[in-house]
């Protein structure tokens, strides 16, 4: 028990365990750990309690990346709940990113679902705040948010490497999951957001994936940053991506979705295409593509909302298939 | 301030149980003082010193280490859009602290929620405000204890994986 005002202000760093140790053993991992460029994508959850609503989509998913993102009642929209969503992926026996937002449980809750997630099968987990309640579509639920993304991620560091709740009750197996956070560099205030992704990695990230990216040169100013600060070697950084279907699409995400910011030069060029749908993909492709060149960038996080063949698409003409064999990877 | 607080206090020490009546002076104090200053919630735990002298509890989210990825644009707030977003405050306030300013970038641990309505000053003094989770530790130390678990871990997962079949190629 620390009660020190120097333990409140933890500012302990931390060396990651070299690459060569796996601590997870999950497949982002050893894609990541062997050096390799990472392609994750997001699956929405269903409106169903039909789990071949799941197992349709992550088929589709499953032969062009390294690991699914089951998301959390993003948006706050309910859906089939992550946890759930993870269970039936790897009773199929495909990788999920655990995605757990603090918005609709607290630290008790949180903290058994890592277990029973673990339990399960889960090799990895991303730790989000979440969007508010206000974003949803039940906008009158009671907002939790007991724990924020930083402190979620270092709980689930101290039942990994420590095996204890936070309470300092002993766990009889630990969880070994592959921790994750996620960084929105496109949002206010900019130059705090490196220094604040130097946060997630001391409270114990070990991956990230950002929020959409749609400003090439705002990602490039941030990466810039990251990498003076050296963070590019103690962090896998994965860049989000996604295609917009239209300028009236990307016009209401701007407006509704949280922390999506879309530059008016690629609305305005949407707008002049002849199929916007089209070009739409085509500048996602292409940002893919800047996205590879930037220093410091270890993989692509690619979503698109409930269009998970579109999203297969995509990673095949961006050059990023076929994917990494497991053969290749137990090689080195 | 909270040294000078400190000081003040020190004589009276014997008469500061919690949820006595001093306590309730103090809240009231505080609530006064603080809630004009820093527009205070009473969280019982104040980190004024890290967060740029911005109470993060006037963040929805209660967040209080860092924003959210939600900020819009113009620097507001995801769900309170005419409210400024209180780490974009924070932020911009801790800049021209010399002395605190860099306290924003530490890692603070969960909130307390049982202090929530009690005195941050007299919870700071009697020590109750400093005490973290029981399990809550520094990774430093959590990688060291545990070096030896992690990589004899390794070798077992190799093991595991040797079968591991993705359907993904
Ligand atoms: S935008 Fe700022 S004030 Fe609003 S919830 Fe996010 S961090 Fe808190």
């Amino acid at each position: 028990m620390q009660i020190s005002r120097s333990a409140r202000n933890d500012t302990t760093f931390f060396v990651p365990p070299p690459s060569s140790n796996l601590v997870s053993g999950s497949r982002l991992e050893r894609v990541l750990k062997a050096g390799r460029f990472a392609v994750t994508a997001e699956l929405n959850p269903p409106d169903s309690a039909d789990p071949q609503a799941v197992y349709d989509r992550a088929l589709v998913l499953a032969t062009v990346c390294d690991a699914i993102n089951a998301t959390d009642a993003s948006g706050a929209h309910c859906h089939m709940s992550s946890v759930s969503m993870c269970a039936l992926l790897t009773r199929a026996g495909y990788e999920p990113i655990y995605q757990i937002s603090c918005r609709d449980r607290n630290r008790i809750a949180i903290q058994g679902d890592v277990l029973g997630a673990a339990a399960m099968g889960v090799k990895n987990v991303l730790c989000l705040t979440g969007d508010g309640v206000q974003a949803g579509d039940q906008p009158e639920a009671k907002p939790v948010f007991d724990l924020d993304s930083l402190t979620l991620l270092r709980t689930v560091r101290i039942m990994r490497d420590a095996g204890q709740f936070l309470s300092g009750r002993k766990l009889d197996v630990p969880p070994r999951v592959f921790v994750g956070a996620a960084e929105n560099p496109f949002a206010p205030p900019f130059d705090f957001r490196p220094l604040r992704l130097q946060k997630k990695w001391q409270a114990g990230a070990e991956f990230i994936q950002t929020q959409y990216c749609f400003d090439i040169a705002r990602l490039r100013e941030f990466m810039q940053r990251v990498v003076d600060l050296g963070l590019h070697e103690k962090l896998y950084i994965l860049v989000g991506v996604g295609p917009l279907r239209s300028a009236r699409v990307a016009e209401w995400m701007r407006t509704n979705v949280p922390g999506v910011h879309i530059p008016d030069t690629m609305v305005e060029r949407l707008r002049g295409a002849e199929n916007q749908a089209r070009e739409g993909k085509k500048l996602c492709i292409e940002l893919i593509q800047q996205v590879r060149e930037i220093p410091g960038v270890r993989g692509v996080h690619v979503m698109a909302y409930r269009q998970e063949e579109l999203v297969a698409e995509i990673i095949d003409e961006a050059g990023l298939l076929p994917r990494v064999t497991e053969k290749d990877l137990a090689r080195r | 301030m909270y040294d000078a607080t400190h000081n003040a206090l020190a004589p009276f020490q014997r008469w500061l149980k919690p949820r006595g009546s001093v306590e309730k002076t103090f809240i009231v104090a505080e609530e006064i003082t603080k809630g004009a200053l820093f527009n205070c919630q009473m969280c019982g735990q104040c980190v004024l010193h890290s967060t740029g002298m911005t109470c993060p509890m006037n963040c929805p989210k209660n967040l209080r280490n860092g924003p959210c990825g939600g900020v819009r644009a113009n620097g507001h707030c995801e769900i309170i859009p005419e409210m400024r977003c209180v780490w974009v405050q924070a932020w911009e306030r801790s800049r021209a602290m010399p002395e605190y300013g860099n306290e924003i970038l530490n890692v603070l641990p969960p909130v307390n929620r049982r202090l929530q309505n009690t005195s941050a000053w007299i919870n700071e003094f009697t020590g109750i405000a400093q005490k973290n989770p029981a399990g809550w530790i520094g990774v430093n130390e959590i990688l060291m204890r545990d070096a030896n678990v992690i990589s004899s871990g390794a070798r077992n997962l190799a093991a595991d994986n040797a079968d591991f079949s993705l359907r993904s190629k």
